[in-house]
């Protein structure tokens, strides 16, 4: 204030007579002044209920993340049993002495072989039941393990091969805690004779984790340590394929006419709202949908991801026709009128210059769509989708399920090593969604231009 | 001058239909505009002179722009937009079903109010509506076009050594110069101007004024403008528009000394508009 005061010109002191515009400001009295106070609290308030939000948001992310990790990176390992395997020709069954052609390699008894070996090692147990017991400490899997090393070097019949033996899923599920020692046995799925077994094998170090490459290169399997998400990963890409075939194009070329050519009346008012209500209507409408026509009235194939695209894309177009309009919409009226006005026809305006201006919205409302997509369960159920397929299907009309459906049946499955592999199949999924939303945004900074 | 004028006001009673007169690059007959229900643009008679800059003057939303954007049809983009009367170009009426509303854009090329590159390299600005039109048969002539355009524009010592930079990335003079580029590198008859220097600063607009002068040689210009000063200063024939009427045209010099029209005489002496 003294600032100002010195800077007044000089006669100002016959001015500072009348009281001066400062004191006569409606904005510097008291009242004014809380009222400023109060304003800030109310920002102050606004601003921590967006914290809080934020927070309460962050957090359910936190817990899901940590449930899900928690859960399932331990279905990434699996454990395995150290066997001197001796593969005999007589134990395998095989008649004469070779070479066997790779039809009777596989027809050979591998799983009585791994059995023998397992009865080798624990030379004490004599009783049949106790026998039982021991050969239900691996899983069939050892013995087709032992199948394709020997099949891939048939000189091995007849030596004594060490392997490591894929574990039960009982034994697994013990060896890593989830299922408890000082649980009552009557209760244990793992009884006291077989914890003693265990422990001998762990004191000789016999027994360990061993990264799991069955999950990724496997599909489905009644067994929780034979499962693996290959075949309804292969599914989803196969699903997802057909519903962008579909839905792209169909999308966005309606998404151009009724944008830029389709005149404003009734019929294109009418088509408008559906669009927008067709967004909005359940999956699972859409699922009956398929089944009623594509499956019983054009008899396409049951659980083939080319039907579980096509539903899907039916469902996804009404979301890319919406984003598609908007990008259209975004484009500024005047790189329009600027094309129009060196004479280019609609069409030249709109392929050159309306749509790549278009293109990184229209990209990431489609990718954003199809990753939507790619979670979609019920729709999938209606036709077929929900099919225990243990084949990594090879072509859209094969039976396939997808990664969500999987997830949903292993999920449904009583067994102790399901919990495991259900975490894993989500975190697979996720993983597959975020690849999915990181090529959005790349192609999203790629295809941005500036004007 | 007067003559000229004289032989205008002839043409301008003329009933619709007559051929056009010698001199006469464009003429209104009669025009109506109507966006919906309202009536934009009221039974409006005015030529273009050829190789002369007519400039359009009037308050805003007084019908300039309408008219103009109805001498290259950008009108026919807006859905509620009808015109009434008849505009030719070279005797030719150009909303006759026969003509081809892609070549009257190349003939009568358009600078718009805002600087509008295409987001694409300056060579790609320019060269862009002789491509679509088939103007070059070889990157050579596409070259020469491209370079012969930029010159008249004014641009060419500015660009030449980035060419294949973005358009956007100019100042807006000079984004309104490549504007104008992009128009003449169509080689149009006619350049229609709407406000091209309102959202330039001084020395720009001087450089685009300069540049108008300079095109009237080959082309016939159309110019509207809020600015009467720039008015006086480019145009040789001046229109005043009010409320969706031509008031009065006449020589630039005329009506900025002699309005006829007391209308026009309240808009330059700053009264209203």
């Amino acid at each position: 204030m003294t600032e100002l005061a010195a800077a007044a010109p000089a006669g100002a002191e016959g001015a500072s007579l009348r009281p001066s515009t400062r004191d006569l400001s409606p904005h510097m009295s008291d009242a004014a002044r809380a009222r400023l106070k109060t304003r800030y609290r109310a920002e102050q308030r606004f601003r921590a209920y967006g914290i809080a939000a934020i927070s309460f948001a962050m957090l359910s992310l936190v817990i899901l993340l940590w449930t899900i990790l928690s859960n399932g990176t331990t279905a990434f390992f699996q454990t395995h049993i150290r066997l001197d395997v001796p593969v005999g020709a007589d134990r395998l069954g095989l008649q004469g002495s070779g070479p066997w052609t790779p039809t009777e390699l596989r027809l050979a008894s591998w799983d009585r072989t791994i059995n023998l070996a397992m009865q080798e090692r624990f030379p004490a147990v004599t009783s049949r039941a106790d026998r039982n017991l021991l050969s239900r400490m691996v899983s069939p899997g050892a013995g087709e393990d032992l199948r394709n090393m020997v099949i891939a070097d048939p000189a091995l019949i007849g030596r004594t091969v060490q392997v490591w033996a894929l574990a039960a899923s009982d034994i697994d599920m013990f060896w890593k805690g989830h299922i408890r020692r000082d649980v009552p046995e009557a209760e244990r799925r793992v009884n006291d004779r077989t914890v003693g077994w265990i422990d001998d094998l762990t004191a000789r170090d016999e027994i360990r984790s061993q990264f799991n490459t069955r999950f990724f290169t496997s599909a489905s399997s009644v067994r929780p340590e034979l499962v693996g998400v290959a075949g309804s990963v292969v599914g989803t890409l196969m699903t997802l394929l057909v519903c962008m075939a579909l839905a792209v194009p169909v999308g966005v070329l309606a998404a151009i006419y009724l944008e830029e050519y389709a005149p404003k009346n009734r019929i294109t008012d009418i088509i408008e709202v559906n669009i927008n209500n067709l967004a909005a209507v359940p999956s699972i409408v859409f699922g009956l949908l398929g089944l009623a026509v594509f499956l019983n009235f054009f008899g396409m194939p049951r659980s083939a991801p080319l039907v579980g695209g096509i539903v899907i894309a039916l469902m996804s177009l009404p979301t890319v026709i919406i984003a598609t309009r908007a990008a259209l919409r975004a484009v500024p009226p005047s790189i329009r009128e600027a094309a129009l006005g060196v004479g280019a026809s609609k069409m030249q305006v709109i392929l050159h210059h309306v749509l790549p201006l278009a293109m990184p919205g229209i990209m990431t409302g489609t990718i954003i769509t199809l990753a939507q997509a790619l979670g979609e369960t019920a729709p999938l159920l209606m036709i077929g989708m929900v099919a225990f397929v243990t084949d990594i299907p090879n072509s859209v009309t094969a039976s396939a399920t997808v990664l969500p459906v999987q997830i949903y049946m292993w999920a449904g499955s009583p067994e102790r090593g399901f919990v495991e592999k259900t975490s894993a199949g989500i975190m697979v999924l996720l993983v597959l969604l975020l690849a999915m939303n990181a090529v959005a945004i790349y192609l999203r900074k790629k295809f941005e231009r500036r004007w | 001058m007067t003559a000229q004028f004289q032989s205008e006001t002839d043409a301008i009673l003329h009933p619709a239909g007559r051929p056009a007169q010698a001199g006469w690059k464009m003429t209104g007959r009669d025009v109506n505009v109507y966006y919906g229900a309202k009536h934009a643009l009221k039974g409006v008679n005015l030529s273009l002179a050829e190789r002369k800059v007519t400039a359009l003057i009037g308050p805003s939303g007084c019908g300039k722009s309408t008219f103009l954007r109805s001498l290259n049809r950008m009108n026919d983009t807006i859905d509620i937009c009808r015109v009434e009367g008849m505009i030719t170009l070279d005797g030719q009426d150009i909303y006759a079903p026969s003509i081809d509303v892609v070549q009257l854009r190349a003939r009568v090329g358009m600078v718009f109010q805002k600087p509008n590159p295409f987001p694409k390299s300056i060579y790609d600005n320019v060269a862009y509506g002789p491509r679509i039109h088939g103007l070059a048969s070889n990157t050579d002539e596409m070259d020469q076009i491209v370079e012969s355009s930029l010159k008249r524009a004014g641009l060419w010592n500015e660009v030449k050594d980035r060419l294949r930079d973005p358009g956007t990335g100019l100042s807006g003079g000079q984004q309104q110069r490549l504007c104008i580029a992009r128009a003449i590198a169509v080689s149009p008859e006619v350049i229609l101007m709407d406000e091209p220097c309102s959202a330039l600063d001084p020395i720009a607009t001087a450089h685009v004024e300069e540049l108008i002068d300079e095109l009237r040689e080959n082309y016939t210009i159309v110019i509207v403008t809020h600015n009467m000063q720039q008015a006086a200063r480019v145009s040789q024939t001046t229109a005043f528009f009010h409320l969706g009427e031509m008031v009065e045209v006449s020589d630039t010099d005329a009506i900025f000394t002699n309005p006829r029209d007391e209308r026009t005489q309240g808009y330059i002496t700053g009264r209203y508009g």
